[in-house]
């Protein structure tokens, strides 16, 4: 899956890194660092901490029904 | 209200060109998409990877605790696009409505979206910039360069200019216990963007964590040894040291030039457009059915004089590619100007630092909430008596409410109480940037004046 946190919302309240601490981590007292493609076994935490984020910053795809990626060929693709 | 024939046949059958497959390019195709465009789309992009995320390259990526090819973006939907990916666009024939590609071959459109970004600033000198050892870091594949070599544990790495990226990049190195280096020619690290006062602070926080931070200095010659491994930094005081690896991190460079003889305003500074992302031509009238977005756009804002201001960063290429996205598909009356109030962050030494704002506009500053000793603080700035920006440093939650005073023009210095503010917070100071007609690799945000045609630019290294 993969993961995108828009850091401009982000007021560091740190319930993602509660929550899939696997997947979001503080660093320092207030900037968080991230997974961007944490392993689908985490797809459970990373959803809750979605639904925890105080000002809804994290973006998440092939999650919870949400599309998945298309297929990106190299140079031609059709 | 009915939409004009050639409108509604261009949202169901026309051809929509996207140059530029990074995060502009992928948000506006997403939106075109979300908003009911149903024709043929095509995603243009150099690098040969699907659209990914560049804040973690120079953090967590470079720390090792994420996989280099590991920040490819979310999708927000499916946008069923034809992709030319590894290709870079080389020429644009606005008469033809075509543009032309690397590979020899063309694409043509019905409406072009421009979102090539910017590109790193590289090492003026050829010779030295090649020698092995010398990095630059913009790309998935420069972080991957610069990881693998960091991991090898070199005896010294050298940062070259300390805006943003370099700074980061000095923090990842010490987090790595790896002895480092950073020579800035401005006063004080983050100066261009943030001014001499907050630039201060971000010196105390690089000697505290152990950074040899040379400022006032240049860099004016890379050695090689026999193999062409660096070997030696030669400064403008005299001084050499020896290291192993050195980071170019002079800021970046807009990817305009395959635009020269295109007849578009597109320069060194970026290409102007209007509110609603439409390209100015070079006679500085808008284009109809040509777009801009991301950092290579530079369009004029109502909050700052409506100067042409370029913004790097990482949302104004989300809101801007949005608004431009739905414009191309809108007629006049429901078209939206791109009114969004510059936002960045950037994480280093541990400490969070926001912006929001235009902070190189100011002339003045005021702690309004914490201490700067304590590296934990709210700085309003003011320019012409109203606010115009602030950063915080580790105080993130404030920043919403300055942001709201700066869209509303409150009065500078601030006429009401601020939580926490102390005695260095009751009088405003000047807020110390450097001399603007002293080309910087400072500022990720650039005031261009008025002219959508100015071109004039020149930029002297280091």
């Amino acid at each position: 899956m993969r993961v995108v946190v828009d850091l401009n919302r982000c007021q560091g309240y740190a319930q993602c890194a509660f929550l899939a601490p696997d997947v979001f981590a503080m660093h320092g007292e207030e900037a968080l660092l991230y997974d961007a493609e944490p392993d689908d076994a985490r797809r459970t935490d990373v959803l809750r901490a979605v639904a925890a984020c105080p000002v809804r910053a994290i973006t998440v795809e092939g999650a919870g029904g949400r599309w998945t990626a298309d297929r990106v060929g190299a140079s031609n693709g059709a | 209200m009915a939409l004009d024939g050639s409108l509604e046949r261009l949202r169901r059958e026309g051809h929509i060109v996207v140059v530029g497959a990074s995060l502009a390019g992928l948000r506006a195709a997403e939106t075109l998409r979300e908003e009911g465009f149903t024709g043929t789309l095509t995603m243009i992009g150099d690098e040969p990877y699907e659209p990914y995320d560049r804040p973690p390259l120079s953090k967590q990526v470079l720390l090792g605790l994420v996989p280099v090819d590991q920040t490819a973006l979310p999708r927000r939907r499916a946008i069923d696009a034809r992709w030319r990916l590894g290709v870079a666009a080389t020429a644009l024939d606005m008469a033809a409505k075509r543009v032309a590609l690397a590979d020899d071959t063309s694409v043509e459109y019905d409406r072009l979206l421009i979102a090539t970004g910017v590109r790193s600033r590289p090492w003026p000198n050829e010779l030295e910039a090649g020698l092995d050892g010398v990095f630059v870091l913009r790309t998935t594949d420069d972080a991957a360069r610069l990881v693998h070599r960091l991991r090898a544990g070199p005896r010294r790495v050298l940062v070259i200019g300390a805006g943003f990226t370099g700074s980061e990049i000095a923090s990842v190195c010490r987090e790595r216990e790896l002895p480092v280096t950073v020579a800035e020619r401005g006063p004080a690290p983050l100066v261009g963007a943030l001014g001499g006062v907050i630039g201060e602070v971000a010196a105390e926080l690089q000697h505290q964590h152990g950074v040899d931070l040379r400022c006032g200095v240049m860099v004016t010659g890379l050695d090689g040894d026999g193999a062409g491994r660096l070997r030696r930094a030669h400064f403008s005081d005299g001084d050499t040291l020896d290291v192993e690896v050195a980071v170019v991190a002079l800021g970046a460079t807009r990817n305009t030039e395959w635009l020269a003889g295109s007849g578009l305003a597109a320069g060194p500074r970026g290409i102007a457009c209007d509110a609603g992302c439409r390209a100015f031509d070079v006679r500085g009238i808008v284009c109809d059915d040509v777009f801009v977005a991301g950092d290579v756009a530079r369009s004029p804002h109502p909050l700052f004089g409506y100067q042409f201001l370029s913004l790097e960063h990482w949302g104004n290429a989300v809101a801007q590619a949005e608004v431009a996205a739905h414009n191309m598909i809108s007629p006049g009356e429901r078209r939206r100007p791109h009114l969004w109030t510059p936002y960045f962050w950037s994480a280093q030494f541990g400490v969070n630092i926001k912006s929001v704002g235009v902070p190189n506009m100011a002339d003045q500053i005021l702690v309004s909430q914490g201490s700067l000793s304590e590296h934990r603080f709210t700085a309003a700035y003011g320019y012409q008596g109203r606010v115009i920006a602030a950063v915080t440093f580790d105080q993130a939650k404030w920043l919403e409410f300055y942001q709201r005073q700066i869209e509303r023009a409150a009065p500078f210095p601030l006429p009401f109480t601020t939580v926490d503010r102390r005695t260095e917070g009751m009088r405003p100071v000047p807020a110390g940037f450097p001399d603007p007609s002293v080309p910087s690799h400072g500022p990720e945000v650039t005031v261009s004046g008025h002219s959508p045609t100015d071109q004039r630019v020149t930029f002297t290294p280091a």
